[in-house]
């Protein structure tokens, strides 16, 4: 008997593929849920200007979040990009110092500073074999203590026309949205349909297969931790844009808020399964979380409180999931 | 076919080499720091100026020993530095001025550690959490949980008599009585290591899990006491820092957590677990600590600390994980 | 069964090779060869270096001594990868495959088809399902690997194989996760390759698969070359002649005296366990040693954890002395006296990094302790009395384990369970990879042990060994006990052919 000819995506091969994509469709579906149940529940919820809001902070932390996956999907993990924002946000408002000439040069410097964040991340890693979360908690204590020795407040500022990014509208959509859509959408591409993209699952889901099988996993490692500091920089950016200055606890929550984005999206922290699709809905749904806390007046601790259970629970529920 | 690669190595050394070959390099770096110090800042050895420096570490022993515990038998405790924090708050806010109501605070620290401990313990072994998530996500629910508890500002305040435990000297004498907490902290801990069944299993457990199984320890239970004992121990620290500092905040435990693995880490204790002992630890402990207070000599702003620490980190597991590959070629 | 191409010349050629471990010489002046287009069977007992030789030719091991000759011109691999490239594919036991990928992502990894920017799906999804179909494989090259049944997996594998265009492709054990119905499929597969010119090396234990789907086989015994030949110049009873004859090289123990041989210790009743082990029954009575023998894979190993907690049964019973137990955990078992000494000592045996005396004394810790507190004193005594009446010999009692001899190491997993005074032992291997030295003194130690009215099992692949120091022996075959045999039956002949699940009837042979 032969398979099924061509590449004729037939009705049961079509429901095969959506079948497939369960693990997606379970976060989507949570998402769903809670946005309904929020737009019933909770008054105000559905406003124009909270919708927007929503997608604003959905910016921020999403275009890290993006990083972070590439380096969960490879089974390794970034714990200093929340340091590396904060660092970014106040080199970026230091030097732009109000001027529009430096816009340029600092987005190209910061962005310079992320990837090369991350390539020392990567190099760490892939070369000296440290396991991955000492070697981003070391960056991070690293990072800090050279941030917090010269930095205690806010400092420089940015010019008008750089607001532009966290507060400009194309039409009714904010332009940080569209960042991130086209930052997601490239994202995935780069995941699903190119070389490095495999590769990257292959390392996270076994490395001794993939180097039998020729993967330069070293490299592709580096390549994943590099685009995490890349995105790391992309919030720093727009972080910076939306507070208009930068100081050195403004990248804090990042950390652990974009590795619980990334988790809850479906990527488990022993790598190989993943997407930006799934990120995404995560990120959402940690939106509307923080968005909800917001309305409903509860603090910022009992948040801590409720994040820290929710990141055990989910991490613990994934890992139940896979053993099956 | 296995394959047998060791070979009884007969070697004739110089048996003064050998001694010191076997004698854990912090020793050394604790010694060279100690020198160091003595040259930048030679008033540091008169007894007023090193006694207060050993007040100022021995928080940082009693919590780097408890994390001991855990590190040896495989794991990590994230969690310390909330704890320590959650503990002074408690205390300030039972005893509230009150002399008579210290007791009652010391009983709240041991109970709230305990349930911690056993809470960090059973997450990771029986739900399969790998720890530096469990005590992660306790951190967080710790640091929430005390801001919602003070409602954000410290409440009550502790009395002299929790303090003399961090703070005061025995009698009219140099010695702080912080100093005789630790010393038999420590004594309790190397009594535990050496001499209790609880003390092999938990070196069998982190030197290898499988075998230790095989040969009937309990990993789950001897995992979990090792993150009461952690957690005891950093209730513990909490009433000697508080007693240091006079008072709680919100953030008198911030960075407990990095700088009791650092300290383990220095003293050479593998982060994969199953080797060390209390002497390393202790010396990694002092080393760290007197670092601290070498940047400060130096002039270096506080924050450094954390810069230091980071690279210990990661330099101590490269430097292991260098070695490991360096054996097995 | 094929005939083979006109073409004579090998495609392959090893000569004289030569590989040695310390302590063990894996392979000596082997010399190997395969004509293009044959399915080659290669064959042995457990060690005799079928995987060791084609670890050399697939380049994860470097020879010692001794060349490869590929197409006729000289190779010498550094790396899987080369091998690979050369046209060399090796399918192993363990898939590497990637269970969370589909499987056109498993077979093109690392060679996925490009445009210009993007991977072609398109392209390596119709390429994945030309060569299933050539193969006549059914499945959908869009399914998750880890969606797939054994079988199917390995027929990735093989679809893997062909992509690379590989001349050669080596298989080992492929039967073995199979089931009935799926071996056929395979044997199939196996034809078909050859039709395509492909050249097999075929490594099985199963003699009726050699018999059924071989050219040539090759007999390796003891890590030398015993003969090459066509399969229609042997009988089973030959081959099987040829794997396991040999001289002994030391003297086994005296065996038990009937008289001595006490009541029945330890019966296993209609033990069932998973997908593994299937209606076991047997009995081990006091002062007697059991030998359980049986290929890779037969299922001692599973049993053996089993009786000791260490993995669950469901069916059955195990007594103990009479009384029915079934334990949870080791910890259970050790307290009933029950002691195990595991197949891979480093990994299960031993803590490494810890030296002599906590090693031996952590089975036993509860019994010498007060309030926690470990009685040194008594512990010391018996390390020591332990350690002396069995010679283990360490340059100093503060060396860790993992610097000791492997026949010192073991020595070291034997008083741990001498110190619990362990009424009923389990050995898994107790030689394995041992000097022979040591081994004679082990042996003895065993046979002491079961003087004295311990219930011994002891599972070994080493037919001398099983045959010089079992009172009985139990032989087991995929997952059953297929034989028992005392004193009398137990002939080397007879265990191997019971252990391949060959049993003849009027010199025919029927398979299983």
């Amino acid at each position: 008997m032969s398979t099924i000819s061509g590449t004729s995506r037939n009705f049961f091969s079509q429901v095969q593929e959506i079948f497939n994509r369960i693990p997606n469709m379970g976060v989507y579906g949570v998402l769903v849920l809670i946005f309904v149940g929020c737009l019933i529940f909770v008054p105000n919820f559905g406003s124009p200007e909270n919708v927007r809001n929503l997608g604003q902070h959905s910016v921020a932390l999403g275009l890290v979040a993006i990083g972070q996956t590439f380096v969960i999907i490879a089974a390794s993990l970034d714990l200093s990009v929340g340091v590396s924002i904060s660092a970014m946000a106040v080199l970026a408002s230091l030097m732009m110092d109000g001027r529009t000439s430096m816009m340029l040069p600092t987005v190209l410097m910061v962005i310079g500073f992320g990837t090369f964040v991350g390539l020392i991340n990567g190099l760490i890693i892939a070369k000296l074999r440290v396991n991955p979360f000492i070697a981003t908690l070391g960056t991070w204590l690293i990072l800090q203590g050279f941030l917090f020795s010269r930095f205690d407040n806010f400092a420089g500022g940015v010019p008008r026309e750089f607001e532009y990014l966290g507060y400009g509208q194309i039409g009714p959509v904010p332009v940080g949205v569209i960042m991130f859509f086209l930052v997601a959408a490239g994202g995935q591409l780069l995941l699903s349909k190119t070389r490095f993209g495999y590769h990257l699952f292959g390392i996270g889901g076994n490395q001794q297969v993939s180097r039998l099988s020729g993967v330069r996993t070293a490299r592709t490692m580096i390549i994943a931790h590099v685009l995490c500091g890349l995105g790391a920089a992309l919030t720093a950016v727009f972080i910076v844009s939306r507070l208009r200055a930068g100081a050195p606890w403004v990248g804090e929550t990042y950390t652990l808020d974009s590795i619980a984005a990334v988790v809850v999206g479906g990527a488990p922290l022993s790598g190989g399964i993943g997407s930006i699709t799934g990120t995404v809905a995560g990120v959402l749904i940690f939106s509307i979380l923080n968005n909800i806390f917001n309305i409903l007046n509860i603090g910022a601790f009992a948040q801590l409180v409720i994040r820290g259970i929710i990141l055990i629970s989910v991490v613990a529920f994934y890992s139940f999931r896979l053993r099956k | 076919m296995e394959v047998d690669t060791t070979t009884l190595k007969e070697k004739k050394v110089n048996p003064v080499i050998t001694f010191l070959q076997r004698i854990p390099v912090i020793y050394f770096v604790m010694l060279l720091i100690f020198v160091v110090i003595g040259i930048v800042q030679p008033n540091f050895y008169n007894s007023r100026p090193f006694f207060g420096f050993l007040k100022r570490a021995a928080p940082l022993i009693v919590v780097s020993i408890g994390q001991m515990f855990v590190i040896i038998s495989g794991e990590f405790d994230l969690s310390v530095g909330s704890l320590i924090t959650v503990c002074a708050a408690v205390a300030a806010k039972v005893i509230f001025n009150d002399p008579t109501k210290v007791w009652e605070a010391f009983a709240w620290i041991l109970g709230i550690a305990l349930v911690v401990g056993l809470i960090n313990g059973l997450v990771t072994t029986k739900l399969r959490v790998p720890s530096f998530i469990t005590t992660l996500g306790m951190m967080l629910i710790l640091t929430g949980a005390i801001s919602i508890y003070t409602r954000g500002a410290p409440q009550g305040g502790v009395t002299d008599n929790f303090r003399i435990y961090g703070r005061a000297n025995i009698g009219d004498s140099i010695i702080p009585i912080a100093l005789i907490v630790t010393i038999v902290v420590i004594a309790i801990a190397i009594i535990i290591m050496h001499y209790t069944t609880l003390g092999r299993r938990i070196y069998a457990v982190g030197g290898n899990p499988i075998a230790a199984r095989l040969s009937g320890v309990r990993v789950d239970m001897v995992k979990t006491l090792a993150f009461v004992l952690c957690a005891l121990g950093a209730g513990l620290g909490s009433i000697l820092i508080v007693g240091f500092a006079g008072m709680s905040s919100l953030i008198i435990g911030k960075g407990y957590e990095f700088q009791s693995i650092s300290a383990v880490v220095l003293g050479g204790v593998a982060l994969t677990g199953g080797s060390g002992n209390v002497g390393m630890v202790v010396a990694g402990a002092l080393t760290l600590q007197a670092l601290f207070s070498l940047l400060n000599f130096l002039g270096l702003p506080l924050p450094i600390r954390l810069t230091v620490q980071g690279s210990i980190i990661i330099g101590a597991v490269a430097l292991a994980a260098w070695r490991d590959i360096r054996k097995s070629d | 069964m094929q005939e083979t191409s006109a073409n004579n010349k090998p495609i392959l050629e090893m000569r004289d090779v030569t590989k040695a471990f310390p302590g063990v010489v894996a392979l000596k002046d082997v010399s190997f060869e395969c004509k293009p287009g044959e399915v080659h069977a290669l064959v042995g007992e457990n060690g005799a270096g079928k995987s060791t030789l084609m670890k050399i030719l697939t380049g994860a091991y470097k020879a010692d001594e001794g060349t490869v000759f590929l197409h006729g011109e000289k190779v010498a691999f550094e790396h899987p990868q080369q091998a690979q490239r050369a046209g060399i594919s090796i399918i192993y036991q363990e898939f590497n495959l990637l269970p969370d990928r589909s499987v056109s992502q498993n077979i093109y990894l690392g060679r996925e088809p490009r445009g210009k920017i993007f991977i072609d799906e398109q392209r390596m999804v119709l390429q994945t399902e030309q060569l299933l179909n050539e193969l006549e494989v059914k499945i959908e090259p869009r399914t998750k690997v880890g969606e797939l049944g054994v079988a199917q997996q390995q027929s990735v594998e093989i679809a893997k194989a062909l992509s690379l265009e590989a001349d050669i492709i080596v298989m080992d054990e492929p039967t073995a996760p199979l089931s009935l119905y799926e071996v056929e499929s395979l044997l199939a597969l196996v034809r078909r390759l050859q039709e395509k010119g492909i050249t097999i090396i075929y490594i099985t234990h199963r003699l009726e698969e050699v018999f059924h789907i071989a050219d040539r086989v090759t007999v390796l015994k003891d890590g030398t070359l015993v003969n090459t030949a066509p399969v229609s110049e042997y009988t089973s009873d030959e081959l099987v002649h040829h794997m396991v004859g040999r001289e002994f090289d030391h003297y086994f123990p005296e065996k038990a005296d009937p008289e001595n041989i006490g009541d029945v210790i330890l019966e296993v009743r209609h033990l069932d366990a998973g997908k593994e082990l299937h209606d076991i029954s047997f009995n081990i009575r006091k002062g007697e040693v059991v030998g359980f023998a049986g290929l890779e894979g037969s299922g001692r190993t599973q049993l053996a954890r089993v009786i000791f907690g260490a993995d669950h049964f469901y069916k059955g019973e195990i007594r103990l002395n009479g009384q029915s137990m079934r334990f949870r955990s080791p910890v259970e078992a050790i307290r009933a006296g029950f002691g195990f000494i595991s197949e891979d000592r480093k990994k299960e045996g031993l803590i490494l990094g810890l030296p002599l005396k906590p090693n031996v004394s952590l089975p036993s810790l509860d019994s010498r302790q007060f309030l926690g507190f470990i009685k040194r004193q008594e512990e010391q005594e018996v390390v020591e009395e332990i350690s002396e009446s069995i010679d283990i010999r360490a340059a100093s009692k503060r060396q860790e384990v993992q610097f000791l001899s492997g026949g010192n190491q073991q020595k070291v997993v034997l008083a741990k369970w001498l110190a619990t005074n362990a009424k009923m032992l389990i050995f898994d291997e107790p030689t394995r990879g041992i000097d022979v030295g040591a081994k004679a003194s082990i042996h003895q130690l065993i046979r002491d042990l079961a003087t004295q009215g311990v219930g011994v099992m002891m599972i070994s692949s080493e037919l001398p060994e099983i045959i010089g120091m079992s009172d009985r022996v139990i032989v087991m075959h995929e997952g059953r006990v297929e034989a028992e045999l005392n004193s009398d039956q137990m002939t080397e002949k007879d265990i191997m052919l019971a252990a391949t699940g060959t049993t003849q009837d009027n010199g025919v042979l029927t398979g299983e």
